[in-house]
């Protein structure tokens, strides 16, 4: 059953290796990239708020295929802003993490809004009583709790994104989904076991994921 | 408006050198609701100033007011002679003087008892971590709950974590020091705990503005009592004459209803 994969043709760990790559870097900057953009939509600058909000409203409501394949035929093809790739794949890699990041971003940002929902307004109130900053207080008191109370919603964010960098093979990243499409067509006798091994890769992947985030929701949770 | 305003005339009066919190024809509203009406205040240097009245009175929104916490439509707010800033640097330093204790304590919820004392002087006193640590310790003790440093809030009584609170305000060495119904959300048998650290701090010459429900507390410790209701100050005195001998009716109905029974 498994026999097409003895030929040496594909390298099956190899793209869910890229995969994983993609989903961690553009997890890191999606975390980053929504925290910068909490801070925006809470300021107490209107220009700030609300090129939170326009940018939160303009990409989480546009397909994330339009997202990355802008990113490739925009930023590279047409503007030439490369990112430094040395060859075809490596700069769809990264065009892909940035198109990751500005995506998922905005739904980082929306969880984080909620779990500062969570955080009562005295404890803000009683950080600016002792003369903190607006910075001061979100980094110091309002973020921290927020992050614990949102674990589990970002927990569903980054198994998204994880399942979303398949998204990446339509710019030509060396990804999990881009070798997929190359099984299939090559292998149509084995589509089944072809499928169903791209499934079992994206659950090691996410399952651990979920089960860890999970374990820390409970772990961080702030109490009351 | 004033049967009694002790401070009616201080606009014309050069500022005495012992005026720390002055307030001037402050007027705020919610929406419809004109919660202070024309509220002129002076409070001197160390003395403890306690505010009653019926809930709904406006005695809590005046005491935050005077660092901001809420802000108002009319009038002027100076403390040690310094107009009350908008925001920004400018507020932030000036809220660093007056220590505020809320009724629902407000601890930080994610740092430990000791984190919470030290944090107000790291963040904004950029004192040095071991220097803060020493403040902090001594701080607690004073309240009587250093046991309790490495703890987190959630695992002290409401007691204890109000003492915390007063500890956190005092790290910063106020000026003034707010109390905005300190023990209304205590348990009856853990409130005489913190009005003894209060009744401490007020011997030891802090300068307080005391918004509370707890008369004997009024009685023994404030040197004078403000009486508020329907959002304007409608009598002040000592405790003694206020309590004995209220001039005013509203003053007369809430006392009637809050002593016998």
């Amino acid at each position: 059953m498994f026999d097409f994969l003895d030929s040496g043709q594909y390298d099956l760990l190899g793209a869910f290796w890229v995969t994983a790559q993609l989903a961690l870097y553009s997890a890191i900057g999606s975390l980053v990239w929504g925290t910068v953009l909490t801070a925006m939509r809470v300021s107490p600058v209107p220009l700030m708020r609300g090129f939170g909000t326009a940018y939160v409203n303009v990409v989480r409501n546009t397909p994330l295929t339009v997202v990355i394949v802008a990113c490739s035929f925009v930023l590279d093809q047409t503007l030439a802003i490369t990112l430094g790739g040395e060859d075809f794949k490596e700069t769809g890699f990264r065009l892909a993490v940035l198109g990751l990041t500005a995506y998922t971003g905005t739904f980082v940002c929306e969880a984080l809004r909620s779990g500062i929902n969570t955080v009562p307004a005295g404890q803000a109130e009683a950080a600016r009583a002792l003369g903190m900053s607006f910075t001061q207080v979100l980094t110091a008191i309002v973020l921290p709790q927020a992050f614990r109370a949102a674990v589990t919603p970002l927990a569903n964010v980054i198994i998204a994104l994880t399942k979303n960098t398949t998204v990446a093979a339509a710019i030509g990243a060396a990804e999990a989904a881009l070798l997929m499409r190359e099984m299939i067509e090559n292998e149509a006798q084995a589509l089944f076991t072809v499928f169903a091994l791209f499934a079992f890769g994206f659950i090691v992947l996410t399952l651990p994921t979920g089960l860890i985030l999970g374990w820390a929701a409970k772990r961080l949770a702030v109490k009351r | 408006m004033s049967e009694v305003s002790a401070s009616k005339d201080h606009e014309d009066a050069p500022r005495s050198q012992a005026d720390l919190v002055v307030l001037s024809g402050v007027n705020k509203h919610f929406g419809a609701l004109h919660v202070l009406q024309d509220i002129d205040l002076t409070i001197g240097r160390g003395e403890v100033v306690v505010v009653i009245g019926p809930s709904g009175s406006g005695k809590s929104t005046l005491c935050r007011t005077i660092n901001r916490l809420e802000t108002i439509d009319e009038g002027t707010i100076t403390i040690d002679g310094k107009p009350l800033p908008a925001e920004g640097r400018e507020l932030a330093r000036l809220r660093s003087d007056v220590g505020m204790v809320f009724q629902s304590f407000n601890l930080f919820a994610h740092k430990t008892v000791l984190e919470n004392v030290m944090l107000g002087q790291i963040k904004v006193r950029r004192t040095e971590k071991k220097a803060a640590e020493t403040k902090a310790r001594a701080l607690l003790e004073r309240v009587g709950v250093a046991a309790q440093a490495e703890k987190y809030p959630a695992q002290l009584s409401g007691g204890q974590q109000q003492r915390v609170a007063i500890a956190r305000a005092l790290a910063m060495g106020p000026k003034v020091m707010l109390f905005d119904e300190p023990t209304s959300a205590l348990d009856p048998e853990m409130i005489n705990e913190v009005l003894e650290v209060m009744q401490q701090l007020a011997r030891e010459g802090m300068t307080m503005v005391v918004v509370t429900h707890e008369m004997g507390f009024a009685r023994s410790a404030a040197d004078r009592v403000v009486f508020m209701a329907d959002g304007r100050i409608i009598e002040q005195a000592t405790p003694e004459e206020f309590f004995s001998n209220p001039r005013s009716d509203r003053a007369k109905d809430f006392l009637s209803k809050i002593l016998h029974h």
